[in-house]
């Protein structure tokens, strides 16, 4: 691809024979084909990228103001917002930015489930969109501690304690995260550091293998087809389409789509009814006066509700923990054939529908008090989400066999 | 393909709806009321800065609020700022306190006085204005002389009482299945009757107290009409720059076959 260089002179040429800029450029945008048939599922990861961009660039600006410490920490975030010009949107947009993080990832790892693109040859993809995930789920809570309110205080004190359900080291390593015998500033202090050096630094370098990872095995599609085994005269995939312009176009739409919602939320319901923004995070942490219901922040909550529906605390944590890494296995429970579920039998497609629909209840158990009916419907849930990934290999292998499409199916608008 | 992007919509917003479904909390007591307050209402705001500093700033602080502000945001002219407003001693650009020093507070009422800043947000708009109404003649079982229905044994006394004057709570008893299955009698609150008298009707005081909730609401948020009105132009733009990245998109695909 050297060519692109040669008969050009100035500035590009000077700036290209120093740096790759319009070999990158041919590789990874106009020299990558991507499948023509992506729907509107494969707007998320595209997003992803842009909310985790966003989050970074707010972030910068609260970190301006922010003191972590116990005493300094939640007053610095009502001074900031009050006081500094526009940090009364600034800091918002980070705060909301995490939920709309999850949403994206949710909607993101929804797609490949229901497409099959975590099975061969993109397992690894896969695997180190997980590891993003644990590392954004990790990002995500020393996030929500920070501010140091009375929830982020309690929600800690809740998801601190459950590393003490592990035996033998429990006690010891709940110490050892808090750096002290209860939250106070050696955690805020710490989790600080995390949250804006640490974490941030493994999310991107994360993100940077899972692309390149992308890069290597190349896009799945709504069909589930590989692209690559039909190729033109001119080498190239026939249903492959260049990612610049096609793509970089139809995100573009994406994004304003995306930024329309977000923007909703932030200037008109910037705490969305108490989700994003919980109401006894408006008082200030306070060890001896308890919030009615104590409930993480809702994308915590499926696993909550799974962690609250055991009697005992230790299988509990266990089982949470199962249902969180089970996803990691996915591409080798998939005994199917065929990759997306439009090729799949009818039991394949109950399957991920039950589950979907289990997810969410579960994460609306996991905000309600855990009494009454909501303990019985949690555990027949958590049932269910276990079943899931216990039938998986059996169902899949069954009905995920019929035949599929020569090419992918588009419709040339 | 426009279908497409209604769907990619109805997916959000069935994510996003499932989150107000979440939200909503049911349960109210048949005598809990809607502040039915309104932020935008410039002339409530001030009588109710004007209330909170009568009555209020005495005990309760609000910590993250300066004065200068405060008069800046309601529109009050600095002369009169100076003059209404501000406390002795205290300079117009700093932050509201309260007079009472925490340690005599917590002698006196068991516990200081919360600071108000955001108690609007921690108990929303409607809490307070419940919490401002309820209070009820209750000389046997508290020290201060009145209770509260919507907070219990609340130490807090009742501070506008020479305005509402002080309610009596009227309770019929219920039979209720207590622990073991054992009948047990509770006692449910009915009305409120006319006790002591204040210096404002029934209907007045509503209104006094719908202007101080009022303001405690714009002091939790205090940027939130300048948010709306910037929104709304945020949100133009960016429909008008999704359409014409929409219709660029459209032009490129005519290729694809």
């Amino acid at each position: 691809m050297s060519a692109v260089i040669e008969g050009k002179s100035g500035f590009r040429s000077w700036l290209n024979k120093r740096l790759p800029v319009d070999q990158f450029m041919a590789d990874q945008l106009t020299g990558y084909y991507a499948p023509k048939n992506f729907n509107v599922w494969y707007f998320f990861g595209s997003l992803a990228l842009l909310v985790f961009v966003m989050q970074i660039v707010t972030g910068i600006f609260v970190t301006m103001h922010f003191k972590p410490g116990e005493t300094t920490a939640w007053d610095s975030v009502q001074v900031m917002v009050r006081e500094v010009p526009y940090m009364w949107l600034i800091q918002p947009m980070h705060a909301i930015g995490a939920s709309f993080f999850f949403v994206v990832v949710y909607l993101h790892m929804a797609r490949a489930m229901m497409y099959g693109s975590y099975k061969a040859p993109r397992e690894l993809l896969w695997v180190i969109g997980m590891l993003i995930y644990l590392a954004l789920m990790a990002e995500a809570f020393m996030g929500y501690v920070l501010p140091f309110g009375n929830m982020s205080y309690w929600g800690a004190q809740v998801i601190i304690n459950l590393f003490g359900t592990i035996p033998g080291i429990g006690e010891a390593l709940t110490e050892w995260i808090r750096g002290d015998y209860g939250i106070g500033d050696a955690t805020l202090n710490r989790f600080f550091s995390l949250h804006v050096i640490a974490l941030p630094f493994i999310i991107a370098l994360l993100v940077l293998l899972h692309l390149v990872a992308l890069r290597q095995v190349g896009s799945n599609n709504p069909d589930g087809i590989e692209i690559k085994e039909k190729l033109g005269a001119d080498g190239k995939p026939l249903d492959g389409i260049p990612f610049h312009p096609y793509y970089t176009l139809k995100d573009i739409v994406g994004v304003g789509l995306f930024l329309t919602l977000f923007a909703i939320v932030v200037f008109f319901v910037p705490t969305f009814g108490g989700l994003f923004m919980e109401a006894p995070n408006f008082e200030p942490a306070n060890p001896v006066s308890t919030p009615e219901h104590i409930a993480p922040v809702w994308y915590f909550t499926p696993y909550y509700a799974i962690l609250r529906a055991v009697p005992d605390q230790r299988t509990g944590a266990l089982l949470m923990a199962i249902s969180v890494l089970a996803f990691v296995f996915l591409p080798w429970l998939d005994r199917a054939k065929n990759k997306s579920i439009r090729y799949r039998g009818l039991a394949s497609k109950l399957l991920l529908g039950v589950f979907f629909i289990t997810f969410v209840v579960l994460m609306w158990l996991g905000l309600k008090p855990a009494e009454g009916t909501y303990v019985l419907l949690a555990r027949i849930f958590t049932a269910l989400y276990f079943l899931f990934f216990i039938l998986l290999p059996f169902v899949s292998r069954a009905d995920g066999n019929g035949p599929v499409p020569e090419r992918v199916t588009y419709h040339a608008h | 393909m426009p279908t497409k992007f209604a769907s990619v919509a109805t997916a959000f917003a069935l994510v996003l709806g499932a989150g107000a479904v979440f939200a909503n909390e049911g349960g109210h007591a048949g005598w809990q009321r809607e502040a039915d307050n309104e932020v935008a209402n410039l002339p409530s705001l001030q009588r109710g800065a004007r209330n909170f500093l009568a009555y209020c700033s005495g005990c309760h602080s609000l910590r993250f609020m300066r004065y200068s502000r405060l008069a800046q945001d309601l529109k009050i002219p600095d002369d009169q700022r100076d003059k209404y407003l501000v406390r002795p001693g205290d300079k117009f650009t700093d932050y509201i306190r309260s007079s009472m020093p925490a340690k005599d507070a917590n002698e006196w009422f068991g516990r200081a006085p919360p600071d108000l800043s955001l108690v609007a947000r921690s108990r929303g708009a409607d809490w307070l204005f419940n919490f401002l109404t309820t209070f009820y003649a209750d000389p046997t079982s508290r020290q201060t002389g009145v209770n509260n229905l919507t907070l219990p044994g609340t130490a807090m006394p009742h501070v506008l009482a020479s305005v509402q004057g002080v309610p009596n709570a009227v309770w019929r008893n219920v039979e209720t299945a207590g622990p073991e299955g054992k009948p047990m009698t509770t006692r449910e609150f009915e009305k409120f009757e006319p006790g002591v008298t204040g210096s404002l009707s029934p209907e007045q005081y509503d209104e006094f107290v719908r202007d101080t909730v009022n303001f405690l609401q714009y002091v939790g948020d205090p940027t939130q009409l300048e948010r709306e009105g910037l929104g709304i132009w945020v949100v133009l733009f960016l429909l008008v720059f999704t359409g014409i990245a929409y219709l660029l998109k459209k032009e490129y695909w005519k290729d694809v076959r």
